[in-house]
């Protein structure tokens, strides 16, 4: 056996060695986080945290449990599939304090055109207007609705 | 301060809790979400879509994306005389603000949203040397900013383009397809403020979903399809001069 008749340092490195991977993985199984690799290479963690974030925007489902009145004015019109906050802006806070947060009022010149502006490349069938044409300066809401926007014949007289 | 051997192992059990807290995290995502039950993607009609720029918007004040960068964005095409291969686009400040009106009518002229394709086989998850990004069990592409380097490796394997570097956390960052909303049976801020309809999520593994319908009877294709990302951003109408 004299192969092996020096090899007692081999075994005092084979030691370190084994202490070197047992710490490893000590600190290993401390440092990683619990949720990692619960559903894949990733904290798992991470998704309820991502799914944490605050709304801004209700929806328009939740408009309408208190709004039914311009749900109706809308149902039969062009705009009845165009939700609450597209135009009136971001409002889950009003959502949930419908006393201390108002929504601010809305400027029809400016809103209107943002859609309405005539422009090549919008659909052919989309109702554009040269808005310097159209009405020579008068606010869009002076014959139009915005909740339903099309001219009735009675308003039109 | 002198920081005595005593100090310091008074400061042990501080620091040992704050670590526990951190290995803890949040648990529950949402109340009645199951994560397998889900497979979400979008469908963009793009004969519906006007340029308003209402979806970037909506992006923007949703998610706290920082001025002069975009989940989302819209880009506005020229194409003249079937050019197809060298279209002209434009998309001022993301088309945040609109557009202005087109410097040539003629030929052909039309809007195109983009937005992370939430790829089942995403280029940008597979480059990740930490584990940062990923494809969550519900099909989103999503990113854990505490574990983000800002290597940027991702931003560059993006083929669409759909990633950059937040300026203020330096990690990287992207559309979730608003995961904050979908969890809670809401719509993303993009769909729920399109005026047209031209944007709507769609979820794949519910059967009553109205976009097994619509891919049955319509002509769609996805960004790139040569690229083998198995995108999950649908677009209808979709022009061959589209990069």
């Amino acid at each position: 056996m004299s192969a092996f008749r020096d090899a007692g340092h081999l075994f005092r490195l084979a030691g370190v060695f084994a202490a070197g991977v047992l710490l490893f993985l000590v600190l290993r199984s401390f440092l990683v986080p619990k949720s990692f690799g619960e559903y894949g290479h990733y904290r798992g963690n991470a998704l309820a945290e991502i799914a944490a974030r605050p709304v801004n925007f209700a929806g328009h489902e939740t408009c309408e449990t208190c709004h039914a009145d311009v749900l109706e004015k809308k149902k039969d019109g062009k705009h009845a599939h165009v939700n609450c906050e597209a135009c009136h802006g971001p409002l889950a806070k009003h959502a949930d304090d419908p006393s201390s947060v108002t929504p601010a009022k809305l400027d029809t010149a400016v809103l209107c055109v943002r859609c309405h502006e005539a422009n090549a490349a919008k659909p052919k069938s989309f109702p554009q207007v040269v808005s310097a044409d159209h009405s020579n300066g008068l606010p869009c809401d002076t014959c139009h609705q915005p909740h339903s926007p099309a001219i009735s014949a009675e308003a039109a007289k | 301060m002198n920081l005595t051997r005593r100090h310091l192992l008074l400061l042990l059990p501080a620091a040992g809790a704050a670590w526990k807290y951190v290995l803890a995290g949040t648990p529950e995502i949402a109340p009645n979400y199951k994560l397998t039950e889900h497979w979400w993607s979008m469908l963009i009609d793009l004969t519906k879509c006007i340029g308003c720029g209402n979806c970037v918007r909506a992006c923007q004040t949703e998610n706290d994306v920082p001025d002069g960068y975009f989940r989302t964005w819209v880009e506005r095409y020229h194409v003249t005389d079937y050019d197809i291969e060298n279209p002209q686009v434009d998309s001022p400040d993301g088309g945040k603000k609109g557009f202005p009106p087109a410097k040539d009518a003629s030929g052909k002229n039309f809007f195109v949203p983009k937005l992370c394709n939430h790829c089942a086989d995403s280029p940008c998850t597979q480059v990740c040397p930490v584990g940062a990004t990923f494809i969550s069990p519900d099909g989103a592409v999503l990113i854990d900013k505490t574990y983000c380097l800002g290597c940027r490796y991702c931003v560059q394997a993006c083929p669409y383009g759909c990633r950059f570097i937040n300026p203020r956390t330096d990690t990287a960052e992207k559309c979730t397809l608003c995961y904050h909303r979908i969890t809670k049976g809401l719509t993303t801020a993009c769909c729920e403020n399109c005026p047209t309809g031209a944007r709507q999520l769609a979820d794949l593994k519910n059967p009553k979903d109205p976009i097994h319908e619509f891919l049955k009877t319509h002509s769609v294709q996805v960004l790139k399809p040569y690229m083998a990302t198995h995108a999950k951003v649908y677009y209808n109408g979709l022009d061959g001069s589209v990069r």
